[in-house]
């Protein structure tokens, strides 16, 4: 498998919405380099007859009542938001300018 | 306060609490005075509640002199990993990014607590959202272990467990995704239980890796341990993975002292090369006491388990990669450059530089990439299928023999600052711990000693199949009381005195 390259994590940074300066890209990809170099070897144990785990226990269709039931306030949903306007949750502009 | 103490069990205050020879409020206070003397030292907690704890002893000790029936923990004080929500107290899961966040509700778990009448004295250190062994990734500083200051507490549940070594409080919550509940308690001498994945609610923890996430119960003693385990685990609506069956009877199994005929199994793969040598002297030592006490020891392979670390650092960072998406500064944490100009992606983008610490940057990162279309079958998938063979070495193992037991880590506490240039060299002290959580079953981590070359202690790892937490009680609480009873004291009475303890 090719090494990961400095473009590779920035693309990702990208994708994760992190900001990351230069310094920060540099180390990145020296320690990320190393970890996958560590943990490619998952590929060494994984025949293609194994089926996946995605979970420990297989649960599914978990469904409760449909029942109204006491839930937060508007009050309490918004007490974390760092801006709010007429009871909703304020954000940056989603789309640009043209 | 009478015959108890800050250096008491959580049974014993409990017996106090009901004989009425000691009050809840008293006990807290006492709590207090030690946190107010030895905190300055080690740093279990971030955030401490004195006013609600007191309330909340309060009204537990005007219950019980109304004669109201409690439960076994009423008045007893816990420390509080800062991962869980509580209402209206600061929550940050040891990161930046939720500074100054006050929980509009109560975990589950922080319920059943309240609901229990345990008094809830404050918010301990964490590394940052539970990644790290060390408690070193915490954006407010180390927590330092109780037996050497200049050494790591474990991580990330260090905070609760530095608290109990302190005898800052009996009782304390972990969280346990790769060994963060187990690991802390075996380099401070205290004893830490990651349940049967879905034995208790993950509702209102906040999340790391969905898949292998449990809450946990620790403390200074395994019926202790049991007492916490009892209150806080069973069936949540909330949690769409909460098991719905009886909690197993832990409490009645610490009790039980008795191993005769039970066959414990010790994995040939988690004592070998990297297992420093007074950690595998006492852990023998520890079998030759189970021996003693009528139980068969047979050695048991898990060749899979070699795999098991890799797979893990692929699947938790694969969740955290998502489940951390939640942090995009719009809904409650910090936002940072939000000027007017800037757009909702550049202000996230900004805010997860700022909010996040080097470890969650380098897992989201890692995550991204292992679900990455092109990687996603190499990394996620092969780890995914890694995870079936761990299990099925399990499944293998618990055919022939009751429990497994292991060292909880390859080696004691070390320095401060020592790992954390070197990520690989960190997650190496999980090895041991992780294949429990990649499987889902049960786990314990309980003192066995000193080891010899430096005097701090030793972990002993007991390993249960799903839904059976009460074996590894009824195991452990055999071996914890032949050692006392071999040693003629508890191991944390050999911790050094702290100043102003």
């Amino acid at each position: 498998m090719a090494a990961i390259s400095r473009e590779d994590v920035a693309h990702l940074a990208k994708l994760a919405r992190i900001d990351m300066n230069e310094g920060e890209l540099d180390h990145l990809v020296n320690e990320l380099g190393a970890i996958l170099g560590a943990v490619a070897r998952v590929q060494e144990a994984a025949a293609s007859d194994v089926p996946p785990t995605s979970h420990p226990f297989p649960v599914n269709n978990v469904f409760r009542a449909d029942e109204v039931r006491p839930s937060l306030s508007n009050a309490q949903a918004l007490s974390g938001a760092p801006a709010q306007a007429e009871e909703r949750f304020k954000v940056p502009q989603i789309l640009g300018e043209e | 306060m009478s015959d108890v103490t800050i250096h008491s069990t959580a049974a014993q205050m409990s017996e106090a609490l009901i004989a009425g020879s000691t009050t809840s409020v008293a006990l807290t206070n006492a709590h207090f005075a030690q946190i107010e003397a030895v905190e300055p030292a080690v740093h279990a907690f971030l955030h401490l509640d004195k006013d609600g704890a007191l309330s909340q002893a309060a009204e537990v000790d005007a219950k019980r002199a109304r004669g109201e029936k409690l439960a076994p923990l009423a008045g007893v004080p816990l420390a509080l990993k800062d991962v869980l929500a509580q209402q209206g107290v600061p929550t940050t899961a040891g990161s930046k990014m939720l500074e100054g966040w006050r929980p509009p509700y109560d975990a589950t778990v922080v319920k059943k607590l309240k609901d229990a009448g345990v008094v809830i004295l404050g918010k301990t250190n964490m590394d940052e959202f539970a990644m790290g062994s060390s408690t070193e990734n915490s954006a407010y500083g180390n927590t330092h272990n109780p037996w050497d200051l200049t050494r790591i507490p474990g991580g990330s549940g260090g905070g609760s467990a530095a608290a109990l070594a302190a005898f800052q409080a009996p009782l304390a919550i972990g969280t346990d995704t790769g060994g963060s509940i187990r690991q802390p308690a075996a380099v401070t001498g205290t004893v830490g239980v990651k349940p049967t994945y879905g034995g208790v609610s993950r509702y209102g923890l906040i999340a790391f890796s969905s898949s292998l996430d449990q809450a946990g119960p620790c403390a200074r003693t395994v019926l202790d341990t049991a007492l916490l385990h009892e209150a806080i685990a069973g069936y949540d609506q909330m949690d769409s993975t909460s098991i719905n069956a009886p909690v197993p009877q832990v409490v009645a199994a610490a009790k039980k002292l008795d191993i005769k005929g039970l066959k414990i199994g010790v994995v040939k793969e988690l004592l070998g090369e990297g297992f420093q040598a007074g950690v595998r002297q006492r852990f023998e030592e520890a079998l030759e006491e189970l021996v003693k006490a009528g139980a068969q020891i047979v050695e048991v392979s898990c060749p899979n388990f070699d795999y098991g670390l890799a797979a893990y650092y692929l699947i938790a960072p694969s969740e955290a990669s998502s489940n951390l998406a939640r942090f995009d500064s719009m809904r409650y944490g910090i936002r940072i450059g939000d000027d007017g100009t800037r757009s909702a992606a550049e202000v996230m983008s900004l805010t997860r530089h700022e909010g996040f610490g080097a470890e969650v940057k380098r897992r989201i990162i890692l995550g991204t990439y292992a679900l990455s279309s092109g990687y996603y079958d190499a990394y996620y998938g092969s780890a995914q299928k890694v995870r079936t063979l761990v299990k099925r070495d399990f499944d293998a193992a618990f055919a022939n023999v009751d429990v497994l037991v292991s060292p909880t880590c390859p080696t004691t506490a070390f320095k401060l600052g020592e790992n954390t240039d070197d990520p690989l060299a960190m997650y190496l002290n999980d090895i041991a711990t992780i294949p429990v959580n990649l499987a889902g079953i049960g786990g314990m981590s309980l003192p066995c000693g000193l080891a010899p070359e430096d005097g701090l202690p030793v972990g002993f790892q007991i390993m249960s199949p799903g839904m059976r937490d009460d074996l590894m009680y009824q195991v452990g609480g055999t071996l914890e009381a032949a050692l006392v009873s071999k040693w003629g004291h508890t191991l944390l009475s050999q911790a050094p005195a702290l100043a102003g303890n």
